[in-house]
Parts: C-alpha cells; structure tokens; sequence
C-alpha cells in the first residue's frame, strides 16, 4: 500500500506541513483518534505516570550534568555543590533522587495491573516484551545513577554487583575487569557509568519506550474486563466501547498526574530521603575503598531480586553457589517477561478468572514483598530461610501458571465492558 | 478482589516501613532540636567555630552563606567566627594539613559537612555528651557513643570531667557491665544542664549545616502542596465535564 500523503485533506499552513509530514495524521492516530477503552480504572494512571516520570528524569538529569563533575575526585563534592551553591540546585537534584525510586513504584504498579488484567495475553505480546526491556533498562539506568554521587554506599553497592560478574566460570574475572575498565572500582569506572547514564542507556530506554506505544496503539489498549473492544463496532467502523484518548484520556491523566505530584511533592519536599530508602545514610560520606559500611543494602527497588541472589546457598555441578544466585536473580527478572505464553487462562481479566489465580496473585505479590524486605536485612540463617521459603513461591507463581490457570474455574465474560460507579 | 489485593499491598508496605534500616547498638539521647531557632544556631556556629573548626572543616558550608542563613551580617561573621581566612565567600577549612593531621591523630579528623545526615543528629548529640575519664586512653577519656574514639575531649573547660557510673545488667541471659550514668569529678564553666543545652545548640547548628536549605524547602513545599490540592480539585472537575457523555 502506497504511502498517501495528507490523508486527512488539510489546508493552509498545516495543509503544507502535512503534505510533506505526517502530522495530523500521527496526532489522531495517536492520540485525538486513538480509542481506548472507556473503563479504565485507577490502575491505568501509571501508563502515562511512567512517561512523566520519564521526563522528569530526563530533563533533571541534563541539568544535573551541567554542574557534575564525573571524577572519582570531583564527583562527591560537586553534587553537593549543586545542592548548596548551584541556584535551585537542590531542587534539580532532589527532583532527581526521588523520581529514580518514584520511577520504580510507578513502574511496578504499571506491571502489577498487566498481572491484574492479563494486558500480556494475545495479542500483546510484544507490548509486554518491550515493556520487559524497558524494565531491564531501567535497572541498569538506576543502577548506574546511584554510583554516581561517588557515597560510601555507592562505591560498595557497585562493588557488590559488579563482583556478581565474577562469578560467572571461565571468564568471571576478566569480565569483571572490563566492566570496571580498571583492577578496582575507581574513576574509570565512575566516568563509564556516567557516559552510560546520561547517554547511552537513555537513548536505548526512550527507543524503547516508542516501540512500547508503537505496539500497543496498532494493537489497542486492553482494560479491565479483558474484553475485546474492537468486536463490537458502530457504523462508522469506531468501538462502542472505546473512547477518543483525546480529549478523554488526556483530561482524566492530568488528574492523575496532580494527584501523584502531590504525592511526590510531598515526599521530595518534606522527605526526601525517605527515611534511608531513596537516599541511604552511608552515601552522605564519600567513597572510601578502605571503609566498608557495616551494612551494605541495595536500594529498595533492587531488593527483591537481591534476595532471590542471597537465597541460592547451595552449589550445583561443582560450580559456586554465587554463580548459580546470579542466574536465578537473572531468572527471577527474565521469567516475567514468559507470562504471555504461561497464562493458559481462557479468559485474561482477573474479574473473570477464578479463586485459584486470585488466590496465587495474592500469595506471589506477599512473597514479592518479603522478598524485598529480606533484601535490607543481614543474611542471617533465618533470614536466608525466609527469602528460600519466598523465593520458591515466586517461581512457582510463574512456572505453575500453565497448569493452575487451565484447571481454574472461571466466570463468563460480558460481551461488553462494564463500567465502575 | 481489587480491595483485598490493595489491602494486601497496603498493609504489606506498611509493615516493611516499620522497620528502619540498620540501627544504632547503643540507646541515643534524643536530640530535641529546634531547626527555626536562630539564636540557638549563632551560639552553635560560635561554639563550633572555637572549639571545633580547628580540626573540622566545613568545606562546603561557606561563611556567607551562613551568616545569611543564621541572621548575622558579614561584619559579624568575620568578628567572631572567622579565625583562618578574612573572605567571607570562603568555605569554612581547616588550616592544618590532612596528612599530618592523621600523623598527630591516628586519622585525619573527619570533615563534618554531612555528619547529621550520615549518622544522625541523636548520635551526636550522644556523642558530645558522653565523653568521660578513662585512664587508660592516650587521650584520657572515652566515649560512649563512639566507643575508643580518638578525639580528645576538647570541651573539658566548658564541662569539666565525669566518670561514668557502672552496674551489671542483665542482656539476653548474659550479665554485662553497662554505662547507666556520670558522676561529675570536677565543675566546668557550665552547670550540667546548660552544657547539655550547648552542645543542643552544636548539634543544631551541624544540622543546619548538613542541609541548609532545610527550612525553605519544607517552607516551599507547603506552598507547593497547597497549590497542588487546589489544582487537583480542578482537575477533578474538568475530567467529570468532559467524562458527563461517557456512561
């Protein structure tokens, strides 16, 4: 099918743009003609939320290299330059910190409703796949951003990762050495991780990021009912139950964004460090090779997958219990993005499915949550037990899927999308 | 379903949030501090600009800055609390040299720019008063809060000298020895109850300076929320009048 330019006849100024550039057309494909569903529900805000957050990072963060100094030197200081004699640059900064752990609340909540309503089942499938990527992306982003304030804690906790490489037999120790670009953790390695920061793995996460909405637009949103809006059609070939994003979606997120303001307002401003979660007490003194903080502690978007590391405890085929945490932490991340294939359910909505899927959601987002909270405690034998004990119900969450989902009794799905009053 | 799962997910971040990471060994006094209260900073910043700037630096807390922030003009500041430097845009460093510093005293004495925000102002409020008399240190004294520490008590004129008070306690099963209070040995130029309301100051003033910015930015952050809260009602109701057609 040939490429026809300014489909939709515009004239004067526009109409000259439009002949040369798909600009309404991309505006009503995306956004003024884009139907969505007309049920979303309060889990649907973190979509757009993720994207703001997006931005904010993106813009704080080009203001931040404007007055840090990426050397093992100058790092510590110049942040704390920005947060007392750059103008405002607390703000920035501030603005910063709080919105690499909002990033993660936002984007876990946006997963969680993927889980809710089955958003990875047929036909988007890919839409889940690039939403995995993001989220691998964004851990690398996060984790790269927390060792540049060059703090005690940023020096050890990348100390701690990037040894995880180590374990990996044959060239464990090489690689480790590569990535670092040096025999220790020092200013080589603070000067790549800023290079990857600020350019590298942002330009990969805004790529993908457009392939997620990409996708997802040509296949259409899902909803809560999991029903298929596009089965049901006026004359006009427009869903009945769908909804123009503009103005509809547009009006109803700038809610949703003014309420998660406030809240992230309230935190950035009256606590920004969160009590030690989103900015830790051990980063407020400058990397120090020599001192180990007595308690060393990913940060707290980290910790569910750290415990998944620290559970692994037994060595298998003559090869280091380290390497095998690696894998199954690695596992633990990789296996979300099978759902799509691990949902055997008939019917993709948590509305409709049955007791045992409900019961198996609600045991997984516990175990997650212990598995977490493990992630800051010291590894002590109970503790270890504990994160096992979680760790086997959450790969059990996914690797049982297959067969919990099919033998579930589930309930009849409406024809139509109902809607919440 | 939905309100179970959200209660499931409430609750469960509730309880996670109870918990603080990573803790202190030893009870700390509570350092009852008022941030606003500018004449208990000026006294702060005198006490550390005698007894402590010797050995401390504050290298990114500039002069000017905070005799702006503490109410003192340029003119005071350099009268009563510039001792090694006469430009009042200058951070406020120490004179000694670091290597020789950790030559005189096992390790350089720490810059104390961010010491509230790393260790918390009760630690030094604890800290600085519990230094007492132990013998057998090179410095003579000990501290209770850090114990073995290697600084010598330099405020001794101000408190005078205690030692501390012993009694066997009992700790899971095991009788240990625990500091359970001091017996003053000699008078300072303070009672007791003023030292404790200095070094108050002291560790208000090292507050101030872990985050100058403090009290503007929850004072700006009111101001944000409020607004906010007034954006969001309207919010609300643009979406109800553009949403009255959607059934």
């Amino acid at each position: 099918m040939a490429i026809v330019p300014n489909p939709h006849g515009t004239t004067g100024f526009l109409g000259w743009i439009d002949d040369r550039f798909p600009l309404t057309k991309m505006w009503r494909d995306h956004v003024s003609e884009y139907f969505a569903p007309k049920n979303f529900n309060f889990w649907y805000f973190f979509g757009s939320l993720a994207m703001l957050v997006l931005a904010n990072q993106l813009i704080t963060g080009i203001f931040l290299t404007m007055h840090y100094k990426p050397s093992a030197l100058e790092a510590f200081g110049s942040v704390e330059y920005i947060m007392r004699d750059v103008p405002w640059g607390w703000l920035i900064r501030y603005m910063h910190s709080t919105g690499a752990s909002a990033f993660f609340v936002v984007v876990y909540l946006h997963m969680f409703r993927g889980l809710l309503y089955g958003s990875y089942r047929k036909p988007r499938e890919l839409v889940w796949i690039f939403g995995m990527m993001i989220f691998l992306a964004l851990m690398a982003e996060a984790f790269m951003g927390y060792v540049l304030p060059w703090g005690n804690m940023s020096y050890w906790g990348a100390q701690v990762i990037i040894s995880l490489f180590g374990a990996i037999p044959g060239i464990g120790p090489d690689l480790v050495q590569w990535i670092r670009g040096d025999y220790l953790i020092s200013d080589a390695t603070l000067n790549r991780f800023f290079a990857l920061h600020v350019i590298a793995v942002p330009l990969v996460l805004v790529g993908l990021v457009v392939a997620h909405l990409m996708a997802l637009h040509e296949v259409g949103s899902n909803n809560p009912d999991g029903v298929d809006i596009k089965k049901n059609k006026d004359e006009n070939g427009i869903p009945k139950d769908g909804i123009p994003f503009h103005p509809y979606y547009t009006v109803k997120d700038i809610m949703g964004v003014v309420g998660f303001a406030i809240i992230f307002c309230s935190v950035l401003f009256f606590a920004p460090e969160m009590g030690g979660y989103f900015l830790e007490k051990p980063n407020f003194t400058p990397a120090n090779p020599l001192v180990t903080p007595p308690h060393i502690a990913p940060v707290w978007y980290f910790t569910p997958f750290y415990s998944v590391l620290r559970a692994i405890t037994y060595p298998l085929f003559g090869i280091d219990a380290k390497f095998w945490g690696v894998i199954g932490m690695g596992a633990s991340v990789v296996i979300i993005a099978f759902l799509p294939w691990l949902d055997r359910s008939p019917v993709k909505s948590i509305r409709y499915k049955g007791p045992i899927f409900k019961a198996a959601l609600a045991i997984f987002v516990v175990a997650f949550v212990v598995l977490g909270y493990m992630g800051f405690e010291p590894a002590t034998p109970v503790n270890t037990r504990i994160a096992q004990v979680a760790s086997v119900i959450y790969f059990a969450f996914f690797l049982l899927m297959p067969w919990y989902t099919k033998i579930d009794k589930t309930k009849p799905v409406p024809e139509r999308v109902t809607m919440d009053h | 379903m939905k309100k179970l799962l959200t209660a499931v997910l409430l609750s469960a971040s509730v309880v996670t949030g109870a918990f603080a990471a990573g803790g202190p060994s030893v009870p700390m006094a509570d350092a009852n501090i008022d941030a606003d209260n500018k004449a208990s900073l000026q006294r702060g910043a005198r006490l550390y600009a005698n007894y402590c700037l010797g050995c401390h630096g504050l290298k990114f807390q500039r002069y000017n800055r905070m005799g702006d922030d503490l109410g003192m003009d340029d003119e005071l500041v350099k009268e009563h609390l510039m001792f090694t430097t006469n430009k009042v845009a200058e951070t406020m460093d120490i004179a000694m040299p670091e290597r020789e510093a950790a030559t005189w005293f096992g390790q350089t004495p720490p810059d104390l720019s961010l010491i509230t925000r790393e260790k918390g102002i009760d630690y030094l409020y604890t800290y600085l008063t519990t230094f007492y008399v132990d013998e057998s240190k090179e410095t003579g004294v000990n501290n209770y809060a850090f114990p073995n520490a290697s600084m010598p008590w330099v405020m001794w004129k101000l408190e005078g000298w205690k030692k501390p008070i012993y009694k066997e306690v009992d700790d899971h099963g095991k009788t240990v020895t625990k500091i359970v209070g001091y017996e003053q040995i000699t008078e300072g130029e303070m009672s007791p109850e003023e030292f404790k309301s200095a070094m108050l100051d002291l560790t208000n003033f090292l507050h101030y300076v872990g985050e100058p910015i403090k009290q503007e930015r929850v004072a700006i952050g009111l101001k944000v929320i409020a607004y906010l809260l007034l954006l969001f009602i309207l919010s609300i109701f643009l979406k109800r009048e553009f949403w009255k057609d959607v059934h």
